[in-house]
């Protein structure tokens, strides 16, 4: 009885006094959501009890787009999923549309579609490097990424001409051969980029306060990560081994020997570490493409007009944030049917409420800059 | 007759140091963006006249020019009020500050304590300012600003003691006095670190820089603030850096004296180590991340508490054994 009474009192004090959650808007206008993401948080002190995400900021019906374009047009506006890696998305197009067909792709594109993979994989993890760390306090790192993807952008420039939205490929190859300037300035830049990220890891990796900020916050474990379909190195940070460039080998991947790097905890630290091993191995792919690179041509022979046969497929890649895939409904005319996109951001966001709760505004913050968003392929 | 005289001499003497220190603040400003410009690899400020030297004077005008908005909901005065409180205690402390043996304001038996007592009193401009901006990123940044600045003020008064007790004043020209021949902060490397650690958290700079954490609160208890309200903590920040670089020369750093065989003026001295502490203070920003709040707390408490305790113990213990 007594309890009861105490119980009753308590409640009695807390509608007398009553304490409110504090609801803060976080975005679309927030320099550390990376884009137009808007979180609301709900707080108790600086603990987020709950939170919410409304995206949608930056929808630009892609989708319905590629219904009424032909599947060469729809190219350019994959550049504008995921502008930070937009190599990445062209190659998931283009081997998606090329799987309703038997082409044989020569293996010189073959092998330079995977070498601009990876310098679009290196370009968005030092984006990616770049503005996490700056979320945490650490601005010099910042600049010290953007220098080395300027270089990258410089090499796209020399390839294709275009550097946040290059249209690097095209249905059957490439629009034309790279120029030999381009292959000797990746084998300049992959040859200083180990000692850059060197120079990264001397300020992060083993700081004290980097550590306390990333260590044993935001964890998922292997399975929450699998149930969530979360994929890219959020689930690698887990512990689960799960690379497309692996699994389903796409591209001149078969070929190229490279490590899937692993976490432990599921932690930001881990995700962090995943990801600075893939910058490694990313300059590894590079050195064997291009020691390996045969010569030919690099465009197999097409249709002028590009007309799948009736039929769905589903194809995906894996992109800097995850798994990146094209699901295509094809009627047999000349412009697709139905185009769908798999957002790895999109996906991997869901996992944000799991990964916040019971975590602090400040820690916030960080697991938004581990998860590595980009809001042009979340909204689509 | 001398009573006019003297006012009239300590008036100058304001006049001279506050703008002085204006100046110096708007400088020091400038070198900032050019050090941590460069621990990045750009250039800094470079298009305000040479090698952007007349930056720091175009910033104080476009302040000045700047609309003054004060949101709708805000409480007015309070919130007017608020950068006030922030300013006005961090230049009153520098009546006291020995800059060398013969210049100063003034000179007086508790200086050392004169300085924590007004220094502290900072903290309510912050908080009036979270309260009276009426906005949620603005509360969270002074109640947590709040928290940090009275925390720290602790370890900051408990490892001054560990100096005092050697110098046996609280007065600041007799605590350089008693370094004539060993700078403290050999007799006193515990204290001089909690000191450092303290005055960083106290002036709310990189790595404890979380009130104004513009990652998380935005711009953290001066979100809502513009023009010359904002410049107020702007200056009041970099005021209190110049306010605790002192204090530690002169505690544990000889103050204005430097080893006899480089004569060279105390004013000198003071600047030139000064200007070393104004370093280290800005390349941390460059190098290192944001603690957490609650991180920040048990740095605090678990950590550097039980150390400076540990360090008043040791050195009564030592000086009643030796001296």
């Amino acid at each position: 009885m007594v309890g009861v009474a105490n119980v009753s009192r308590i409640e009695q004090q807390s509608t007398v006094h009553g304490t409110e959650e504090l609801v803060i808007n976080m975005g679309p206008q927030h320099p550390s959501t990376h884009g137009v993401l808007r979180v609301i948080l709900k707080l108790d002190g600086e603990t987020v009890n709950d939170l919410d995400c409304d995206i949608g900021y930056l929808h630009r019906g892609t989708e319905k787009i590629g219904e009424n374009i032909t599947y060469t047009m729809f190219i350019p506006y994959t550049d504008r999923l995921d502008y930070i890696a937009a190599p990445s998305n062209n190659l998931a197009w283009v081997t998606a549309v090329e799987k309703f067909f038997d082409w044989e792709i020569p293996m010189r594109a073959q092998y330079i579609r995977s070498m601009v993979g990876e310098l679009s994989r290196i370009a968005s993890h030092l984006l990616w490097l770049a503005t996490h760390a700056l979320d945490i306090g650490a601005m010099t790192v910042f600049l010290w990424c953007f220098r080395e993807r300027e270089m990258v952008l410089d090499l796209f420039e020399t390839a294709f001409g275009g550097r946040l939205t290059v249209n690097a490929f095209r249905l059957g190859g490439l629009h034309e051969d790279v120029p030999d300037k381009f292959l000797q300035l990746t084998q300049e830049f992959i040859d200083i980029f180990p000692s850059r990220i060197d120079d990264y890891e001397t300020l992060l990796t083993n700081n004290r306060i980097w550590l306390q900020r990333t260590r044993d916050v935001g964890i998922i474990s292997a399975e929450d990560a699998m149930d969530l379909g979360l994929t890219g190195p959020i689930i690698r940070g887990s512990g689960v081994s799960w690379d497309l460039r692996r699994a389903k080998p796409y591209a001149a991947y078969p070929y190229l020997d490279f490590v899937v790097p692993v976490g432990e905890n599921g932690d930001i630290y881990d995700r962090y570490l995943v990801r600075i091993e893939e910058l490694r191995q990313s300059t590894r792919i590079i050195q064997q493409c291009l020691e390996q690179l045969p010569g030919g041509p690099v465009t197999c022979k097409t249709p002028r007009t590009i007309k799948p046969p009736e039929g769905e497929i589903y194809h995906s890649i894996e992109n800097p944030k995850g798994e990146f895939g094209f699901y295509i409904v094809s009627d047999g005319t000349t412009t697709p049917y139905r185009v769908r996109i798999r957002p790895p951001s999109f996906i991997n966001l869901g996992g944000l409420k799991k990964l916040c709760v019971g975590q602090l505004v400040a820690d916030v913050v960080a697991i938004i800059g581990s998860i590595d968003i980009v809001l042009g392929e979340c909204d689509r | 007759m001398d009573m006019a005289l003297e006012i009239a001499v300590a008036a100058i003497k304001i006049f001279i140091v506050l703008n002085v220190v204006q100046l110096v603040v708007a400088y020091t400003i400038y070198v900032e963006r050019k050090v941590i410009a460069h621990a990045q690899m750009r250039l800094g400020p470079m298009r305000v006249g040479w090698h952007g030297l007349l930056q720091p004077i175009a910033d104080g005008l476009k302040l000045f020019l700047k609309e003054d908005i004060i949101p709708d909901k805000a409480d007015r005065i309070v919130f007017v009020l608020a950068p006030v409180m922030v300013l006005v205690p961090a230049f009153v402390v520098y009546a006291v500050l020995p800059f060398s043996a013969t210049f100063y304001i003034t000179q007086i038996n508790i200086g050392l304590f004169f300085i924590l007592a007004i220094s502290s009193l900072g903290v309510f401009g912050i908080v009036m300012a979270g309260w009276a901006s009426n906005s949620k990123y603005s509360l969270l940044g002074a109640l947590r600003s709040a928290a940090q600045m009275l925390s720290y003020e602790i370890f900051l008064g408990f490892s001054v003691i560990g100096p005092l007790m050697l110098a046996g004043s609280m007065n600041l020209q007799e605590i350089v006095h008693a370094q004539s021949d060993v700078w403290f902060v050999f007799y006193q490397p515990i204290a001089f670190i909690v000191f450092f650690i303290a005055a960083m958290a106290e002036t709310n700079r990189a790595p404890f820089d979380l009130p104004e954490a513009e990652t998380e609160l935005v711009a953290g208890f001066h979100t809502e603030y513009s023009g010359m309200k904002f410049a107020f903590f702007f200056l009041a920040e970099y005021a209190n850096m110049f306010v605790v670089s002192t204090v530690g020369i002169v505690l544990f750093f000889g103050g204005w004296e430097g080893p006899d065989f480089i004569p060279l003026p105390g004013f000198v001295w003071y600047v030139l180590k000064l200007s070393v502490f104004m370093f280290v203070f800005i390349w941390l920003r460059a190098t290192l991340p944001r603690y957490r709040y609650d991180q920040l707390m048990r740095v605090g408490w678990k950590f550097m508490f039980p150390l400076v305790m540990l360090n008043i113990f040791l050195t009564g213990f030592l000086k009643y054994l030796f001296l």
